[in-house]
């Protein structure tokens, strides 16, 4: 039965990653065919690395996952905060369920909502400027915003209010109170929260696919552009990469603090 | 410390007076948060409802509604697609998960990672990864060929579909109900053994219903996105198999469909929200079985 | 995860915010001016395996000539319709786009396109007479050239794979060859409605600018026919499916099968005898461009001799300029691709062919849904159908079981 077992897990493990390693195998193909193995080269590194597009995909999907991470977090911080302190729940409840609702939505129901409105900003402003970093900036801090709920609304729920209390006695203001007592013991859940939307943020497809503009391209969609063509294999070398970048990162949290189950809450995305 | 007197000799009251001592600033903490939601969550949302209910030219109408009818396959097809890659990933991820975690634990932590590389890496590398592979020119059939085997015509087919589905969702299945596993008690497993169960026994009556809220997170997480994907079935369909996901991406490609398309997302979006209740009502039901 | 670590990394990551804001500024320096170009996939020398990269060519030269530094920020879409869409949506603008004859006719119409100032275009003298000025034959859909400058073109034909089709199929130099049985999962049709309705047009010698909807029915029920030897709908993908035998027929533009051909020589190309499409694909300037003398100055360059034969030699599309078409080492060049691979792109007078012209309003919107029709036009199958009974009797029946249980356990 153990063997059995084992002999199943990796079998599946084996399926699971089949066409991973094949497509790193195969970006050191010399003839980038993916049929048959001519030869090993770098050739397809060296393509890749003088592919201005692909870097500047790269730097801006950076640029837009630090920011939306930061300012969801930011954001939904203070949310948590409010929301935690509010007593009125005719008005808690409703903002509760509409923050989640991007989280029980399919990707493209918000990609194709947050366009929508969108147009009818632009056409309203008459401009045809509104695409581009801003609009994308704006649909993923929002994508962002219930798992930063998410993980920072159960730090306030834990937090013992006899200590906030405690430090007013003691002559703090309550805003000295909030930043000398509270905020550290809810670092932890702002930390995986930004975290979460980082990765979130970098590795959307969707939402950005339906906000975005040519003039500001992510990783991703660059993918997507890349195989909807005449596939450069440089493209392998890309996937192969990102790859190996996951998994050294996969690595490192793991086996230097659990952040185990942190994708779990993330739902399938895309 | 003016109100220390106050609150020596009142008990402690719920609501104004605590509130009183909050700062400004806290109490409007989560007004910004409020706003955005509104703003980007609520109205694109009303969006799609006045599209939906709106001709090209603004009226009100239910033509969008009822020009769906011509898409009854489509949704049949998504669905049936979304229903049978979900079980198709719970066949194959509960016993894994099981397994899984029957291992040691430095194994586990192993297996963990492996399972939650594909799960961080980019789904449409993945996706473009496994056509390749299963492509009539690809690796998979140019090696059939050379043992002298019949081609398998797996990309452009329902199957190879649902495989993208099932190779892509997988681990999204996995990982929760293996959470679950790894938080189950030994224990309850000994007893129950010692109270004369056999390993069947086991399985239904202490195993899975300690499991269930795992098996609904992962089939919540599994089926959501398979019913809205585009680019696996763009991918493995080749375009020829148009799923809802498909639909909706073409009809927001031109102006004059948005209306349809808007349509479309909310009966979606519906759909989802009725499988999702059924699906926590599920788990409602079997919360409070075991303590 | 301990508190100072976290809060380290917290800070570190709100300390890199504004460094790469500044890195991600740095495009907007200075006085550059982003001239935005909108061209079809492959369809531009851009630098890659030893080619001229036409646009870096431009910013050097516009430089030198005028001083001002100009970036152009090249996209590409797949098929008229989703320009067409992606332009009108109001979301984007761009300075330059390539739309093929009809697409041109149609935002004529719509006065999506700004008039071009000749003066500004030295090198216009460069397009042969077939294609531009007063005795032109091939400029129907702007007869006035005011809105565009012919980049390329080109007509459709059939590649086939010659290790997966005999060389005496009978279905050979026929469009049926797209319909044949003997092929199923093998043929690839295009997936842009224009070009795929034209495919059974074509087959069925109708008009492709029909008025009758009659016509068109009939072709789209010869596409539903077809729909079930297919192996799929695809635009430029056809490219990696054709070179690596994933498919082995498939309609497409002629110049793109020298390009498949390059990389394998299995590769065969015919133009169907019943006749077949020829499409001019024209630069343009959108009404919305912010740049329209950089724009005019960008479609003068691209005239000029060797970005012109650099893209024509990038593209193997036969192109309309005289310098690339009397070039001798161009005609080489292409004949040392394929032999007769110059014939093939510039012998238009071979096969009977038309060009689509744009469809009137409410044809459009009637071809629109014709397309959907097609595309939604899905069979569910019985399999299917039982395979999801099972799944749902197995959750129902699971279902009503655990309710009952628990409620027979509540008793007690």
């Amino acid at each position: 039965m153990k063997f059995l077992s084992k002999c199943y897990i990796g079998l599946i493990f084996f399926l699971l990653y089949i066409p991973i390693v094949v497509l790193i195998v195969f970006s050191f193909n010399e003839s980038g065919s993916l049929a048959e193995f001519s030869g090993f080269s770098f050739m397809w590194y060296e393509e890749l690395f003088h592919d201005e597009e692909a870097f500047s995909a790269l730097r801006n999907s950076l640029v837009l996952a630090v920011s939306s991470a930061a300012i969801a977090t930011v954001l939904g911080t203070f949310g948590a905060l409010g929301l935690h302190r509010m007593k009125r729940r005719y008005i808690k409840q409703p903002i509760m369920t509409l923050t989640n609702i991007p989280m029980m939505n399919p990707d493209i129901v918000t990609g194709v909502s947050m366009m929508l409105l969108f147009v009818a900003v632009a056409t309203f402003l008459d401009t045809r400027d509104l695409f581009g970093f801003g609009t994308l900036l704006i649909a993923h801090v929002t994508f962002n915003l219930p798992y930063v709920i998410l993980s920072v609304m159960p730090r306030f729920q834990q937090l013992d209010k006899s200590l906030s209390e405690a430090a007013q006695d003691l002559g703090c203001t309550p805003s000295k109170a909030f930043f000398k007592v509270e905020l550290p013991e809810i670092i932890p859940g702002i930390v995986s929260g930004l975290m979460m939307s980082f990765t979130l943020s970098l590795d959307d497809f969707v939402i950005s696919h339906f906000v975005s503009s040519p003039n500001f391209q992510t990783l991703p969609l660059y993918v997507y552009n890349q195989t909807a063509h005449n596939v450069k294999f440089s493209m392998y070398a890309l996937s192969a990469l990102i790859v190996a970048v996951i998994l050294v990162i996969l690595l490192v949290v793991n086996f230097a603090g659990s952040a185990a189950d942190r994708k779990s809450r993330k739902g399938g995305r895309s | 410390m003016k109100n220390l007197s106050l609150r020596k000799t009142d008990p402690p009251p719920a609501g104004k007076g605590k509130a009183a001592q909050r700062s400004i600033f806290q109490k409007l903490a989560a007004v910004p948060h409020a706003f955005w939601t509104v703003l980007f969550i609520a109205a694109p949302m009303l969006f799609v409802l006045y599209f939906a209910f709106t001709d090209t030219e603004g009226n009100f109408s239910f033509s969008n509604i009822t020009d769906l009818g011509q898409y009854t396959n489509v949704f049949i097809l998504s669905i049936a697609f979304a229903l049978i890659a979900t079980a198709v990933c719970l066949i194959i991820g509960y016993p894994l998960a099981y397994f899984m975690s029957r291992q040691s634990p430095k194994a586990q932590k192993i297996l963990m990672v492996l399972i939650m590389l594909p799960m961080w890496c980019n789904l449409l590398i993945r996706t473009y990864a496994l056509m390749a592979l299963l492509d009539n020119g690809g690796l998979l059939n140019s090696l059939l060929g050379k043992l002298g085997l019949e081609p398998l015509p797996i990309v452009g087919s329902y199957f190879g579909v649902i495989l993208g589905m099932v190779y892509d969702f997988l681990p999204y299945m996995v990982l929760p109900i293996f959470t679950a596993m790894t938080k189950l008690d030994y224990r309850y497993i000994e007893a129950s053994h010692d109270l004369g169960c056999n390993a069947f026994q086991t399985m239904t009556k202490v195993v899975m219903p300690l499991t269930l809220s795992g098996v609904v997170s992962g089939v919540t997480m599994v089926f959501v996105p398979s019913i809205s994907t585009f680019y696996i079935s763009q991918k493995l369909g080749a375009g020829k198999i148009d799923l809802v996901g498909d639909t909706i991406e073409r009809l927001f490609q031109n102006v004059s469909t948005y209306n349809v398309g808007a349509a479309m997302s909310l009966v979606m979006m519906i759909l989802i929200l009725i499988s999702l209740t059924i699906m926590n009502k599920f788990s409602d039901e079997e919360g409070g079985m075991v303590p | 995860m301990n508190k100072r670590f976290a809060s380290l990394l917290l800070a570190l990551l709100l300390l890199a915010l504004p460094v790469l804001g500044l890195v991600s500024c740095d495009d907007g320096v200075g006085d550059t001016v982003t001239l935005y170009v909108y061209n079809w996939g492959e369809y531009m020398s851009d630098g890659s395996e030893g080619t001229l990269d036409v646009n870096e060519m431009f910013e050097e030269w516009y430089y030198e000539t005028y001083g001002v530094r100009v970036k152009v920020n090249y996209s590409t879409y797949s098929s008229n319709e989703s320009m067409y869409a992606k332009l009108s949506s109001g979301s984007v603008h761009y300075d330059v786009v390539v739309p093929s004859d009809y697409m041109i006719e149609r935002m004529i119409a719509e006065d999506m396109l700004a008039e071009l100032n000749y003066e500004n275009m030295p090198h216009i003298g460069n397009i042969h007479p077939d294609f531009f000025g007063p005795d032109a034959i091939y400029d129907y859909y702007d007869p006035d050239n005011k809105y565009a400058v012919p980049y390329m073109y080109g007509m459709i034909g059939i590649i086939y794979n010659t290790t997966m089709v005999e060389a005496d199929d009978p279905s050979l130099g026929s469009w049926q060859l797209m319909w044949d049985e003997r092929h199923t999962g093998n043929i690839l049709q295009f997936n842009n409605s224009r070009d795929a309705f034209g495919t059974a047009q074509y087959f069925l010698g109708l008009d492709v600018n029909s008025s009758d909807e009659a016509e068109w029915r009939k072709a789209l029920e010869k596409l539903k026919e077809q729909k079930h030897v297919l192996q799929g709908y695809v635009m430029d993908e056809i490219f990696n499916k054709m070179e690596n035998g994933s498919a082995a027929i498939a309609a497409y533009y002629a110049g793109d099968f020298l390009a498949m051909y390059e990389n394998n020589e299995d590769l065969e190309f015919f133009y169907p005898a019943e006749g077949t499409n020829l499409y001019v694909d024209a630069m343009c300037i959108p009404k919305t461009s912010r740049n329209k003398e950089i724009a005019e100055a960008y479609i003068d360059f691209m005239l000029t001799e060797a970005p012109a034969v650099a893209n024509a030699e990038y593209t193997y599309y036969a192109s309309p300029n005289t310098v690339v078409r009397e070039n001798e080492e161009y005609i080489e060049y292409m004949n040392s691709i394929k032999e007769g691979g110059y014939e093939l792109m510039y012998n238009t007078d071979t096969v009977w062919t038309s060009s689509y012209k744009n469809l009137g309003g409410e044809q459009l919107i009637m071809f629109n849904e014709l397309w959907e029709e097609l595309k939604s036009d899905i069979q569910v199958g019985l399999p299917i159908y039982i395979i999801c009974a099972v799944i749902l009797v197995i959750l129902i029946g699971g279902g009503t079981f655990l309710g009952v249980r628990k409620k027979i356990r509540d008793r007690y």
